[in-house]
């Protein structure tokens, strides 16, 4: 029996010549993560475990986005420890307000194809889009791995998935992971990894695989990977000679393959407040809603700002309807200056927000009131997520949540494609 | 870490995310002692002041779905449940309670059955719980695990390796 992309990684990371799902390994961190909102929580369990200095400053990386701009005052004390701690153990990428981790690990090519990476944040499976195997942990463990350089865990089972065809105009790769998670449930993956291919997959931008990783762990995953590709060694500015065997063997042994036909999806929302509570955007439509949010690590990229634009140009959002859009770096958010895409977006009465998670995390940008309904392209519409514990989020790709907010209610987005 | 004692059930659902056992807007607090005033605020803003030590939260599938704040579990092991019984967890905070000291058990069947203000009797000598006069069984804890919840969780594990 061959192997799965994700048992190839693991083997290249612990020098095994086999191995199979259910192993406990002993994995070598190339990468780390840590954002603002957990760093002092990682620099104290580090301390009181008595390490003093960190396994490889240069595999460390630092990134600001949860608390940034600061909203209240006692914000910055995450800054000012993390920066302390970063000098005195020689850390030198601190990234202080740049954007959302997620989309700067792969983009500052801090994650490339075939490495292991840990970050203190679920979301942390995104880098699974450039070929790499990584995940979410807590801090103690991150503490742990700043002072060893090791982590253990279980090898996973994959959950293959399948998809062929190319999307209809205005479906979009939002609309298939939440298709796939409505099949599969929010714990349809718990403990596996899933791994996404297929025609439909190999015509996806890095950005569009990028939204389909990120969400795996929407579904329980441990990995969401994706085989890398000439797309991918372009990406991660690497010469894709030496990656050639970080694909699935032909053979290999998955628990579960699932086949997806891309030519008939359409826009789907994820009602409140659960990421499988999936219904058509247009059985939904003329939901009223209050707000719309385009951003976070899912659906922030420069490809989600153009789909926004090209449905708002010449055009006004609703009275009383607002929308916010937070690009999900600095470097996006210029691109998206230079293209004019964010002129388009301000004329149509848009708030845009400085790049860093926002209200993604409900911490700062855009905070609902109970009784008020958002709908967002980020990854969670948990109860209270962005506010009062009675508002309510309903999740969707870029171009369902443009049209919503230009109509002050849920509608198909397809109207704005024909 | 006793392997057989008996508490008080608060019943909460299915996909019990971290986002409803702490939210965001706490995790800037300094304190656990203080975060922990706020577990499950969205769902439940009374819950935290009524649970005593030694309880039992019982609940559905997928416990501690979501973000991996892991003030979650610790908050959970500040109010000193002495276990949570459900039927599945996610991963992040599996791995999070038990390096807290957090115990987590699996059991499919007594969310269905049990109602809150029951009394359970766990005994994981010999892997059995106690619903009145009904017996469910429950996985066993794997040993390192079971040292590591000895231990009081990874920080300690960690300081003695650094001893």
């Amino acid at each position: 029996m061959g192997y799965t992309l994700t048992e190839k990684i693991l083997m290249r990371n612990t020098g095994k010549s086999s191995l199979q799902a259910g192993e406990l390994l002993t994995v070598k961190a190339d990468k780390v993560m840590v954002h603002d909102l957990f760093a002092p929580f990682v620099i104290e369990k580090f301390r009181e475990m008595g390490f003093q200095k960190v396994w490889a400053p240069d595999k460390i990386v630092f990134v600001y986005d949860h608390l940034v701009p600061t909203s209240f005052s006692e914000d910055s004390r995450h800054h000012k420890i993390a920066d302390g701690f970063a000098t005195e153990q020689g850390i030198k990428a601190v990234h202080r307000s740049d954007g959302v981790c997620h989309q700067l690990m792969p983009e500052l090519k801090y994650v490339i194809p075939g490495q292991v990476a840990f970050g203190t944040d679920s979301h942390t499976t995104t880098y699974g889009a450039v070929g790499a195997l990584a995940t979410g942990i807590g801090y103690t463990e991150m503490a742990a791995i700043f002072g060893t350089g090791e982590l253990w865990i279980k090898v996973p089972p994959t959950l293959k998935f399948n998809i062929n065809g190319n999307l209809p105009e205005g479906v979009f790769a939002k609309d298939l992971i939440l298709r796939i998670i409505g099949d599969i449930g929010a714990d349809g993956a718990t403990y596996k990894a899933m791994e996404f291919g297929g025609t439909t997959i190999e015509g996806f931008s890095i950005a569009s695989r990028m939204t389909l990783s990120n969400m795996a762990v929407e579904a329980g995953a441990k990995f969401g990977v994706i085989e890398p590709d000439e797309k991918t060694y372009e990406f991660s500015g690497i010469d894709g000679g030496d990656y050639q065997n970080l694909r699935s063997d032909p053979d290999a042994g998955y628990e579960k393959v699932y086949t997806y036909d891309a030519t008939v999806l359409r826009p789907l929302v994820a009602c409140p407040s659960n990421v499988d509570n999936i219904k058509g955007a247009e059985e939904m439509r003329g939901t009223r809603i209050d707000q719309g949010f385009i951003g976070s690590c899912t659906n922030g990229r420069l490809e989600d700002l153009e789909i926004a634009a090209r449905i708002l140009k010449g055009r006004k959002i609703a009275p009383y309807t607002k929308l916010i859009v937070t690009p999900a770096s600095r470097s996006i958010y210029a691109e998206a200056v230079r293209k004019g895409i964010i002129s388009i977006l301000v004329e149509a009465g848009a708030i845009v927000n400085p790049p860093a998670c926002g209200l993604c995390c409900g911490r700062s940008g855009g905070i609902v009131a109970d009784g008020e309904r958002v709908i967002a392209a980020n990854n969670r519409n948990f109860l209270g997520r962005m506010g009062g514990p009675k508002s309510e989020i309903f999740l969707a790709s870029p171009a369902t949540v443009t049209a919503s907010a230009l109509e002050g209610k849920i509608v198909d987005p397809r109207n704005y494609f024909s | 870490m006793s392997r057989i004692f008996a508490g008080r059930v608060w019943k909460l659902g299915d996909d019990i995310d971290t986002d409803i056992i702490i939210p965001t807007q706490f995790l800037a607090l300094e304190s656990v002692e203080e975060m922990k005033k706020y577990a499950f605020n969205p769902l439940r803003p009374d819950l935290a002041e009524l649970i005593r030590p030694g309880d039992i939260i019982v609940a559905g599938k997928n416990f501690g779905c979501g973000s991996s704040r892991e003030q979650a579990a610790e908050i959970l092991a500040a109010l000193k449940l002495s276990c949570i019984i459900a039927k599945s967890y996610a991963r992040i905070f599996y791995r999070n309670a038990f390096n807290n000291g957090l115990l987590l058990l699996e059991n499919n069947e007594l969310d269905d059955l049990c109602q809150e203000g029951d009394e359970l009797s766990v005994n994981l000598e010999t892997s059995r719980i106690l619903l009145g006069g009904r017996s469910f069984s429950v996985a066993s804890i794997p040993d390192d695990l079971w040292q590591m919840l000895a231990a009081g969780g990874l920080v300690p594990m960690m300081r003695k390796r650094n001893s």
